[in-house]
């Protein structure tokens, strides 16, 4: 309570203070030109800035592509149709900086440039069709290109088809956590429905239509097991309330939607195993590692216990808020050889056992 | 005066807001750590000084509803339509002062129940300011679903009807009561954004009032329209053949005009102080109006991509990324025309005109993901990231924040009779410039890293270890901008008193309301309503003395009007 009211004592200083200076400040000001409205002087230091500015903008970009530009998942992706998204994504950002920088350095070049000063006379200049005929043509090429790349990548992404003999999973999401089913031997998840849920003895977590034949060879897991390059149609389901199926390593995300079922088809193009070796992973692997290392010194000398060492997995994380723990509701991906899957898929058990 | 209601409503309302992110910003970067500051603010949200997990949610919810409806939309376009409407097109006043004393009270009071929801029983609501339904719509899935969704859906009714009642007026004042010789091609491009925000206004309100009546329908009265096959806290709810998407539509309907409702009264304030301030015409005066028509429109058709991968049929994917990337175009125009504007002027540096190039920059950053956002093919992978959030931030929320701030340096004198000091604007603007790219420019990275929005802590994903740094650097940039904006609340407030006494026309400005009297009377002008003569643009005209024409001086034998 002491420290409460220190702390609030303390805050309220510091507001006093600010307001305080400020005002010296703006007492200082009296005696000076007191129009309030900008002077050359004024025009000067602020044309100046403006260019200061831009200095500042190209800094944080070049500083954060500097420090942090190895984040963003462009790149490396684990998925078939990861690799057209990163390829758009590129062509986007390549466009987005050349336009960033150009018009950022027009803007505040001019302004600096034409910063104002007494006795000079603006150019009366209002109107230009043909420059403004040429900017608005150029935008109009440029994005009908984005428009028809992106729109054609979309909708190879989103036919989600039984072509090419796909595996059906049903990823289920419930507050605060992700089940699997896969559809066993028939290939075709049973009906199911959140009425027939049923938490007793002979539990039916998921709702499954005991009398439905397809339902029957269904298997419910709590990981996610994948063979690599084998085509994957996700069916999602939630018994809740919205949830995002969002695996970012494989490029996909599709919400979960209770009272209706969502689809999203995909390939997977590299095993975790291979996943963990590739460049990129590797070196934010030791990059979290060390960081890691570090916090269990910390955590070691206050006497607790020091943190695991972290390895690299695929995850499905919820991207749509939903509710109080929606910031850990996750699932572990795991992308093998066809053998291992079988295998490890031979040992579960399925639901009309 | 209503303006000023408006303007100082907004302020209060504004330091709630940003106070919220200040707080939940903390907890971003330094996870579950206990803070006094918290049990001073935020009390039982934050047993022994630790925020808890729902109630961060609350906080980001709050926020979002607060900076979007009640800052910019009531503060910014409640502020400058009712100031400077009738002053600019020549009206003794507002089309009818009944309506529009109702619409500030009754935005006064949704302001007041809003407040008010913090303080209930479970907190207040906590399922995002876009409320999806089932989270909002049951209270066994979060306690911020129980009275502080109650109270949350009957504020934004009754702010709605306020944002109504106002915009009708706008819109028949702008129409009805311009004076001699104001045509809508003489009209400053203030009006001009201020009469479109209205339009969209009146043509999507509405639909957010449905949305919000049905969820309450769905909330109390057991219907299904939002709802269906539900299972929580271990038991099965009667709902059956409602769909969220269903609500998703409706409230994006709104939710993105509401996004240029936002920022078009920022556009035109902007055109209006680099004009000004340029000593330059504006350029491309039709293609602006143009391209604030085809924003609107477009703006009503592109609500879809927030919903790419919500389970809508992936054709209607296919047509809003059209649609939504067709408004970069009018966008794109106005960009360059504003950049165009500043060519060869003779630029007055004023506060004011400092905070309308800041936005024309953030405008522009922000814009350009926006790019990358509309294509739904590159959603999937950014959707509800941080990359979503330094987006929105730049182009609506900071740019339309500084087309407020922007307004009033430029407009105080107007309001108040005096003038706010200088050199504390500049110290305000350059801070605030500096911390706002340094706070969102960052997030783009964690963005696409893959970091979810609206996570409590990052710590259970080892995978999102080194994101943790940027966090941190995000907040203090956000903690230092936050503090900084006590300079402008501190020049507001002691300006209003003991600021210097305005001249009449400080800016040398063209517009109409710079001929009123500097106190301001009730009826405007004194004598004669002033007759136009010439579009409100003529700065640096060849041929006059001075480098500005006001919009009542007669055409000189042989002058020319500019055509448009």
């Amino acid at each position: 309570m002491t420290t409460g009211l220190l702390t609030f004592l303390v805050l309220i200083l510091i507001a006093i203070a600010i307001w305080q200076l400020t005002k010296i400040f703006d007492l200082s000001q009296a005696k000076a030109d007191n129009s309030q409205v900008a002077n050359d002087k004024d025009n000067n230091i602020n044309g100046y800035l403006m260019m200061g500015f831009l200095m500042f903008i190209y800094a944080i970009t070049i500083i954060s592509f500097w420090k942090w530009g190895d984040l963003p998942l462009i790149g490396n992706s684990a998925s078939e149709h990861g690799s057209s998204v990163d390829t758009l994504m590129i062509i986007s950002m390549v466009l987005i900086f050349f336009v960033q920088t150009v018009t950022q350095a027009l803007l505040h070049y001019f302004a600096y440039k034409y910063r104002g000063e007494k006795g000079r006379k603006a150019l009366y200049y209002a109107d230009n069709d043909k420059l403004e005929f040429i900017w608005t043509i150029i935008p109009v090429i440029t994005l009908a290109g984005l428009i028809l790349y992106g729109l054609f990548t979309w909708n190879e992404i989103m036919d989600v088809n039984m072509d090419d003999d796909p595996i059906v999973v049903e990823l289920y999401a419930q507050q605060f956590n992700w089940k699997a089913r896969y559809a066993g031997e028939d290939n075709v998840l049973g009906k199911a429905n959140v009425r027939l849920i049923d938490l007793g003895d002979n539990p039916n977590i998921l709702g499954l239509d005991r009398e439905d034949k397809y339902a029957q060879d269904d298997i419910i897991t709590q990981e996610l097991h994948l063979p690599v390059g084998r085509k994957v149609v996700f069916k999602m389901r939630s018994q809740d309330v919205l949830h995002s199926a969002y695996m970012p390593h494989f490029r996909m995300q599709m919400n979960c939607v209770p009272g209706m079922i969502t689809e999203f088809a995909m390939t997977p193009t590299k095993t975790t195993a291979e996943m963990r070796e590739t460049p990129k992973i590797v070196n934010k692997v030791s990059r979290i590692n060390s960081i890691r290392a570090a916090k269990s010194k910390e955590l070691a000398a206050k006497g607790e216990e020091a943190l695991e060492p972290y390895e690299f997995d695929f995850l499905l994380l919820c991207n749509k808020i939903c509710g109080e723990s929606h910031y850990n509701m996750q699932m572990k991906v795991i992308v093998e050889s066809q053998e291992d899957y079988d295998k490890w898929i031979a040992a579960q058990e399925t639901f009309g056992k | 005066m209503i303006a000023k209601q408006y303007l100082i409503t907004g302020i209060i309302m504004g330091v709630i807001g940003i106070m919220m992110s200040i707080f939940f910003r903390m907890q971003i970067a330094w996870p579950k750590e206990s803070f006094t500051i918290f049990e001073i603010f935020l009390g039982n949200w934050a047993p022994d000084g630790v925020l808890s997990a729902d109630k961060y949610l609350a906080l980001v919810t709050i926020h979002g509803t607060i900076m979007v409806f009640f800052v910019l939309t009531a503060g910014l376009s409640g502020t400058f339509s009712n100031l400077l409407i009738p002053l600019q097109i020549g009206a003794r006043d507002m089309a009818s002062g009944f309506l529009n004393m109702v619409s500030y009270w009754l935005f006064f009071i949704s302001s007041v129940i809003m407040v008010l929801s913090l303080f209930v029983e479970g907190g207040a609501a906590s399922s995002g300011w876009t409320i999806y339904p089932p989270l909002s719509a049951v209270p066994e899935a979060i306690p911020g679903s129980g009275l502080g969704m109650t109270l949350w859906l009957v504020s934004m009714s009754i702010f709605i009807a306020s944002s109504l009642l106002g915009s009708l007026n706008y819109i028949v004042t702008v129409i009805n009561l311009r004076t001699k010789g104001m045509s809508m091609t003489r009209l400053p491009l203030t009006i001009w954004a201020f009469f479109v925000t209205a339009i969209i206004g009146v043509i999507s309100f509405p639909v957010l009032l449905s949305a919000a009546l049905l969820l309450v329908f769905d909330r109390s009265f057991g219907t299904s329209f939002y709802l269906s096959d539900i299972f929580i806290q271990g038991e099965v709810l009667h709902y059956q053949g409602g769909s969220p998407v269903l609500f998703e539509h409706l409230f994006w309907f709104l939710g993105h005009p509401e996004v240029y409702i936002v920022l078009l009264p920022a556009l035109g304030i902007t055109s209006e102080i680099i004009a000004t301030n340029s000593r330059k015409p504006i350029f491309g005066y039709r293609a602006m109006v143009a391209s604030i028509l085809a924003i609107a429109f477009l703006s009503t058709i592109v609500w879809g991509h927030h919903m790419f991968i919500s389970g809508m049929n992936p054709f209607l994917g296919s047509v809003f990324t059209f649609t939504t990337l067709l408004i970069a175009i009018p966008s794109a125009v106005k960009a360059f025309n504003y950049i165009t504007t500043l060519w060869k002027g003779n630029l007055q540096m004023n506060p004011a005109m400092l905070f309308s190039i800041g936005l024309v920059s953030t405008f522009i950053t922000g814009g350009l993901t926006g790019i990358i956002l509309g294509d739904s093919t590159l959603d999937i992978n950014v959707h509800d990231t941080y990359f979503v959030v330094a987006h929105f931030h730049l182009v609506m929320g900071i740019s339309a924040l500084y087309g407020l701030f922007a307004g009033v340096y430029h407009w105080f004198p107007k309001m108040f009779g005096r003038m706010m000091n200088k050199n504390l604007g500049y110290i305000h603007f350059w801070v605030t410039a500096v911390c706002a790219y340094g706070v969102f420019f960052p997030m783009h990275f964690i963005g696409m890293a893959g970091l979810p929005r609206r996570y409590y802590t990052n710590s259970e994903f080892p995978l999102f270890d080194d994101l943790a740094d940027v966090n941190v650097v995000i907040t203090l940039f956000a903690i230092i901008g936050g503090v900084f904006q006590l300079v402008f609340l501190y020049n507001f407030f002691s300006s209003i008193f003991y600021g210097k006494k305005a001249t009449q026309n400080p800016w040398r400005s063209n517009t109409l309301e710079w001929t009123t009297p500097v106190e301001h009377i009730h009826g405007n002008w004194p004598g004669e309503i002033p007759h136009v003569h010439r579009w409100a643009y003529d700065y640096s005209k060849p041929g006059h003395d001075e480098d500005f024409v006001p919009q009542t001086v007669p055409m000189k034998e042989g002058e020319e009007e500019l055509h448009h």
